[in-house]
């Protein structure tokens, strides 16, 4: 098959340009270790508290480190479970230094959820029987809204909670 | 021998099969049931975006999450799949023929498609299927939501082997001849929707059916998501290559031309079919249980299907070119000032073709292994999806119905009417850009999709995303203007234009084309090669997904207000 002398060196421009660009991709999942969150682990939707990480207690932000911190979240229709504070009242607002790396872990305990910290790069999805997680490091300051972007239900839009990120 | 191909090719192209009485109310009631479609559907898209104003409230306790559903359900699988079969048995009744009892097998799909989407219209109407068009496991709906769709994919089957058996019946009286483009084109769209569907078809009989009837009490949520998003993606390119069979092969009759090269315009086809499929894990880039090589492997792979659009988008060019210099528009862009704009036939399609660039660049950027997770599931993505499904292909639908109708119903495209239907794309591009650009930039901003008005406790963001809801309002009222318009000139063409005759544009082929070679036939070597490179893509990860998985999930059905 012949094809056209301009035709040929279009598609070699543009074949080119998607290799580059694919390469670029490569670069940083595989050496620069940027996946986008994939860690197959799995859990009892039904049992999470089988999962140190998911216990009561240990719910919500703890800091493990200097500039290191946790934040455990169960997600269930239509709510964040973040733990509760020291007069027992439900946690909504969780407060984080600038430049702290973070590593969020969710799990479900009903249907499928998002969890994404809108304008901000924790974006995933939550699904029954997986633990989501990723860390990143929070270097925009700022009150973030912590949403649901997955439908869960006629309550969807009412599930969230909110991110500070502090000088 | 390749002279007297190109001859055969002549004679066929001047002297097509004409369409009789009976066959064009075949065609004509897939395209009804579409018209129907795009105005219910738009109706609940335009009760959406005023909703998300946070000015308007729902009469009827009618859910949000209902509408959605209907709005998805309708437009995305209804009115494309009903328009596209009924255009495709046009395209080979006029091309390689149909016969008396191709006619009946082809209206028992038709009656197979209309009652299942009956049932689930129904369904989502009295409110017990608010599952959105994706109805993500462990949501669930009523039985009947499941069913009606499992009917209509059925009834896609009957089409396709009745598409299948025209062509093998035709290649049999024909047999030194390669078969027509536009046949070729629509039997490897229907193969590749066949193949892809059969994942839809097992995850809806073997898990969603047994589990909604209380028959299975669990659900595997990760394998059904993967077998919806190995359908899934293919069923963008099922909207997409009837208006790229449109372009390839009817528009340069249109602008008076010829078309640039059919071996060229199969190969893309081709490509098509093997790199639609291999590719759903773009959709589930963010997913907790799926290996990321194994996403990447199908991000490289998604990737190839790009290759197919550059090839179209130089194929359309050059014929635009040609065209206007064989006219005697010499200069650098004269011939591109001088296309025939006032054609609503040519200039809606053209239109739409221009609404692929940012929609192809966008989509480029959903697949792209860690940028998606910016724009996954943001509004961002149904930005994307209005400019591709909702004007690339819906613009060039459009552009088809101007002569297809009138040519099967008799009747005359009158000047009003034409005048009209370039009122009607100008009033889809602006409301479209409108709407798609404010939903482009509030994705970016973080604003989430498939989300009814929330003022998120009063944050400063729900507050900056609130002035592109607005906008959204504006540019979605103005494309319900827009079907209000296309439902008029619909109704205009089919029964009140005045008796006439349109013509049926299928372009030849460029007197210096290179020939067809007849190996581009070879369809056990395409679908060969199109299983092998499924079972690359997913054998590993799916028993890997089978092997590791969790406990399943029961159903879900009060949270959705059943």
């Amino acid at each position: 098959m012949r094809l056209h002398k301009l035709e040929k060196w279009w598609l070699i421009l543009g074949v080119s340009a998607l290799i580059m660009f694919l390469v670029v991709l490569g670069f940083g999942a595989f050496y620069m270790g940027t996946h986008p969150q994939s860690h197959g682990l799995t859990i009892d939707p039904n049992n999470i508290e089988a999962n140190e990480a998911f216990q009561k207690e240990n719910l919500g932000l703890t800091k493990v480190d200097t500039d290191h911190y946790i934040v455990n979240v169960v997600a269930s229709a239509f709510n964040y479970d973040l733990g509760v504070d020291e007069d027992g009242n439900s946690v909504n607002h969780i407060k984080i230094p600038k430049g702290a790396s973070v590593l969020f872990q969710v799990v479900t305990t009903d249907v499928i959820h998002g969890f994404n910290i809108a304008g901000t790069n924790v974006n995933m999805m939550v699904e029954p029987g997986y633990v989501s997680s990723m860390e990143v490091q929070m270097n925009k300051v700022g009150e973030f809204t912590l949403l649901c972007n997955e439908y869960c239900g006629v309550g969807h839009h009412m599930m969230f909670t909110t991110v500070e990120v502090y000088e | 021998m390749a002279l007297a191909n190109l001859l055969t090719f002549e004679e066929i192209s001047t002297d097509p099969i004409k369409i009789t009485k009976k066959d064009s109310k075949l065609y004509l009631s897939f395209i009804y049931v579409a018209i129907i479609s795009l105005f219910l559907g738009g109706l609940m898209g335009l009760l959406q975006v005023l909703v998300r104003t946070g000015e308007f409230t729902l009469p009827f306790g009618i859910g949000y999450y209902q509408i959605l559903t209907f709005h998805g359900v309708v437009l995305a699988l209804v009115l494309t799949t009903f328009f596209i079969i009924g255009f495709q048995f046009a395209l080979m009744g006029k091309t390689v023929g149909i016969s008396e009892k191709q006619r009946k097998s082809a209206w028992l799909a038709f009656w197979v498609m209309t009652i299942g989407t009956s049932l689930t219209a129904v369904t989502i109407l009295i409110g017990k299927a608010n599952v959105l068009y994706t109805f993500y496991a462990p949501l669930k709906a009523h039985p009947l939501f499941y069913i009606g769709l499992a009917l209509v994919v059925v009834g896609t089957w009957i089409a396709a082997i009745v598409n299948w058996r025209q062509l093998f019946v035709w290649k049999k009286q024909n047999s030194n001849q390669n078969s027509p483009l536009l046949a070729f084109m629509v039997t490897i769209n229907m193969i590749m929707w066949v193949i892809a569907s059969l994942g839809v078809a097992v995850a809806v009989l073997v898990q969603f059916i047994p589990w909604s009837l209380g028959y299975a009490e669990t659900i595997n949520v990760l394998l059904s998501r993967t077998l919806f998003w190995y359908f899934g993606h293919p069923l963008v390119y099922f909207w997409l290559l009837p208006a790229y069979m449109a372009w390839y092969a009817i528009i340069p009759k249109i602008i008076g031309g010829k078309l640039f090269s059919d071996s060229l315009a199969r190969l893309s086809f081709i490509l098509f079919l093997f790199f639609s499929i291999p590719v759903g894990f773009h959709h589930q880039l963010t997913e907790p249980g799926i290996d990321p090589t194994w996403k990447f492997i199908q991000v490289v792979l998604t990737f190839m299907v790009i290759i197919p659009s550059l090839m179209t988008a130089f194929s359309m060019f050059a014929t635009f070119e040609i065209t206007g210099r064989k006219k005697g528009y010499l200069g650098l862009f004269s011939w591109f000032k001088n296309l025939p704009w006032h054609d609503v036939r040519f200039f809606a399609p053209f239109v739409g073709m221009l609404a692929f660039i940012p929609g192809g660049i966008g989509g480029i950027i959903n697949a792209s292994h860690q940028m998606n997770t910016l724009v996954h599931n943001t509004i961002w993505v149904t930005g994307h999806f209005h400019l591709t499904v909702a004007t690339t292909v819906l613009l060039t639908f459009f552009g088809i119905a101007y002569w297809l109708i009138p040519h099967l119903t008799g009747r005359k495209l009158t000047r009003k009417i034409h005048r009209l239907g370039i009122y009607q794309t100008v009033v889809w591009a602006i409301g479209m850009t409108i709407m798609s650009g404010a939903m482009h930039i509030q994705g970016l901003l973080g604003g989430p999709r498939r989300s009814s008005y929330s003022e998120y406790g009063g944050s400063e963001q729900a507050v900056e995303w609130g002035a592109y809801q607005m906008a959204q309002a504006v540019g979605g009222t103005i494309l319900f203007i827009g079907i209000l318009l296309m439902v008029y000139i619909f109704i205009h063409l089919a029964f009140i234009a005045p008796e006439g005759k349109e013509e049926f544009p299928i372009a030849e082929i460029e007197d210096y084309a290179p020939i067809t070679p007849k190996w581009m036939e070879n369809w056990k070597l395409w679908i060969g090669i199109t299983i092998a490179l499924i079972l690359f893509a997913y054998t590993i990860p799916v028993i890997d997904i089978i092997q590791n998985s969790p406990p399943g999930s029961p159903p879900f059905d009060a949270i959705i207000g059943n």
